[in-house]
């Protein structure tokens, strides 16, 4: 059955670290992997699942990509367009409310490693 | 509405008290079709975020479980490739169940040839779905409505589903006062009408109010054919097909492949049997069906549909949202059902519900669809001008095929048509685009070129169906 979104297969890169992006993903269904490259080295950082989103910087920057998603699994992918994202935001601002909210967790989440990492180190 | 309240203007003329919404104040939403649920939805979500207790309840006689009539809220069940990406931000994933078909192209039929017209990204982002549980007759289907999904979000939300039929609405005193056909009455500090095009609310808030105009509605037919998965995968495959013909009053039809079924959607200045006649007996319309015959459809209406919005569509502690409020001609009503529902909402809970508050920040967005709206009249009428006249149609195809064939090529043509057709972008936007020199360019080498030649017609272009 024809559903929505883009379907990607088990290992399949759907962005890649240091690529340019003009885009955000929201997962249908499936399991995507975050990795950081550093030297060569994949560094697992976190999975995301159905519903979740990933991308969500390239939206406002003009940086390229910092990790890179690899689905896991059979997974299905829908994309944002920042036209599309912009031009809601600009009619509807509550429209970027619960993308806010999740990167407030994940900023909070990654102050909480960073604190254990120096911690530790 | 009650008839000892006068015009509308006294309506709105509530004494100034506290017309906002404080912790405990309840709200009726008349009707739970997209634009109600929706509206329910967005309102306890805003609430929640600022601390708010609302009690919202939400009237609806009807069970989107139920297949035909009884559970349908009789539209096309295409839900646009921007309401897709918008609900996906809002977290509002539309479930696999819920979506019928997801439409990776649009395929134009005319008579002097077709194309296929794909999404750039090749990724589904339109759905096609039943607003109720389908066909009438048909079998029970796993999949669930989409007003019905919606429904399920209000209410998981915090929404109390009251399944009554609301009959009148009056003030008393400060508050609203909704009374049901089963006896059943209750008091809110807010009313919200999202009761569709055929409710009887408007219609008689119309005749007790002096300065209310309801919306004005025209007809359409939307009808079922039954064709099974395997034939709509080799026929229609994931395209919806639209068809530019040269049928006086027809304004747009198009074949929306489902699951088992294919919905057809005519839409224009009130479609009659004559119309109807002559858009079956097409051979571009039979060339889309198995065999080139075209089916016995298994359910069928005549739906009313908005043409111009409610005036002005709220009041003291009322306003309306969706159909019987203000929608995008032809186009998009669910997106539009989308907007209104947050806009009010967005009022109710950060401004009030006093009719300023509604004219301050409720009515620009109904507004600003009026306006596009009048840009939409001007691309049909020019679409109708294409229709009658040939060579404007071979100039048409023939930029939409050379575009569709070169990846690199800008696809100004192509997203013109898309965009008209999917209902994705503001009519204003489409319309602005039909000015660029660019695109003007190429049109007139294209009308040229088109017919220039006309021994060596295009050749016909799709990836989907087997004709």
């Amino acid at each position: 059955m024809a559903r929505l979104g883009k379907q990607y297969s088990d290992g399949e890169i759907i962005v890649r670290q240091g690529e340019p992006g003009n885009c955000m993903y929201v997962i249908q269904d499936g399991t995507v992997e975050v990795l950081a490259i550093r030297d060569g080295k994949e560094l697992h950082l976190r999975d995301l699942g159905a519903d979740d989103f990933f991308g969500e910087m390239a939206l406002f920057e003009e940086a390229t990509r910092t990790a890179t998603i690899r689905s896991k699994g059979t997974t299905r992918v829908l994309t944002i367009d920042r036209k599309s994202f912009l031009g809601g935001i600009h009619e509807d601002p509550s429209l970027a409310f619960r993308l806010v909210q999740t990167m407030s967790h994940r900023i909070r989440d990654l102050t909480d490693r960073l604190a254990r990492y120096e911690e530790s180190g | 509405m009650g008839s000892a309240h006068g015009s509308f203007q006294q309506l709105a003329a509530e004494p100034e008290s506290a017309k906002t919404l404080r912790d405990g104040s309840r709200i009726a939403v008349v009707g739970a079709g997209p634009s109600g649920s929706m509206f329910s939805y967005f309102l306890l979500n805003m609430a929640e975020a600022t601390s708010l207790q609302l009690n919202v309840d939400l009237f609806e006689p009807r069970r989107f479980c139920h297949r035909g009539p009884a559970g349908c809220n009789h539209c096309g069940g295409v839900i646009s490739e921007s309401l897709v990406q918008r609900l996906a931000t809002e977290g509002i994933v539309l479930p696999d169940e819920v979506v019928q078909r997801g439409i990776e192209s649009y395929t134009l039929h005319m008579d002097i040839g077709d194309v296929e017209i794909c999404t750039p990204l090749e990724e589904r982002r339109i759905a096609a779905v039943y607003r109720g549980n389908g066909p009438r007759d048909s079998e029970p289907m796993e999949s669930e409505s989409f007003d019905g999904y919606l429904q399920r979000l209000a209410v998981d939300k915090g929404a109390n589903l009251v399944q009554r039929l609301v009959t009148d609405v009056s003030r008393e005193g400060d508050r609203m006062r909704l009374e049901c056909a089963d006896g059943f009455h209750d008091e809110y500090e807010l009313v919200v009408l999202a009761s569709g095009i055929n409710s009887r609310l408007t219609a008689d808030l119309e005749e007790r109010a002096g300065g209310f105009r309801k919306p004005a509605p025209t007809k359409a037919f939307i009808c079922e054919f039954k064709l099974g998965r395997e034939v709509i995968r080799e026929t229609l495959g994931p395209s919806m097909h639209v068809f530019l013909l040269d049928i006086p009053r027809l304004e747009f039809a198009a074949l929306i492949p489902k699951g088992e079924y294919t919905t057809l959607a005519l839409l224009g200045d009130d479609i009659d049997e004559e119309l109807m006649q002559r858009f079956f007996t097409s051979p571009e319309v039979k060339n889309c069906f198995p065999g080139g015959k075209i089916p016995d459809h298994v359910c069928h209406c005549y739906p009313r549909m908005n043409i111009s919005g409610a005036r002005p569509p709220y009041a003291d502690r009322m306003v309306m949202i969706g159909d019987c409020g203000t929608t995008r001609l032809f186009k998009d009503g669910i997106g539009a059902a989308y907007r209104a529902a947050k806009a009010a909402a967005r009022a109710a809970v950060f401004h009030g519900v006093a009719a300023e508050d509604f004219e301050a920040h409720y009515w620009p967005m109904c507004r600003s669809v009026q306006v596009d709206n009048r840009f939409g009249k001007l691309l049909f009428a020019v679409a109708g001008l294409i229709q009658k006249a040939r060579f404007a149609r071979r100039g048409v195809l023939r930029m939409t095929i050379t575009e569709q064939r070169h990846p690199g090529k800008p696809k100004r043509m192509s997203g013109v048509l898309w965009d008209l057709f999917s209902g994705s972008a503001r009519y204003r936007e489409v319309f602005m685009r039909t000015l660029h020199p660019a695109y003007i360019k190429d049109l007139v080498w294209n009308l040229v070129a088109g017919n220039v030649d006309r021994s060596h017609p295009p050749a016909v272009e799709r990836r989907h169906g087997t004709h």
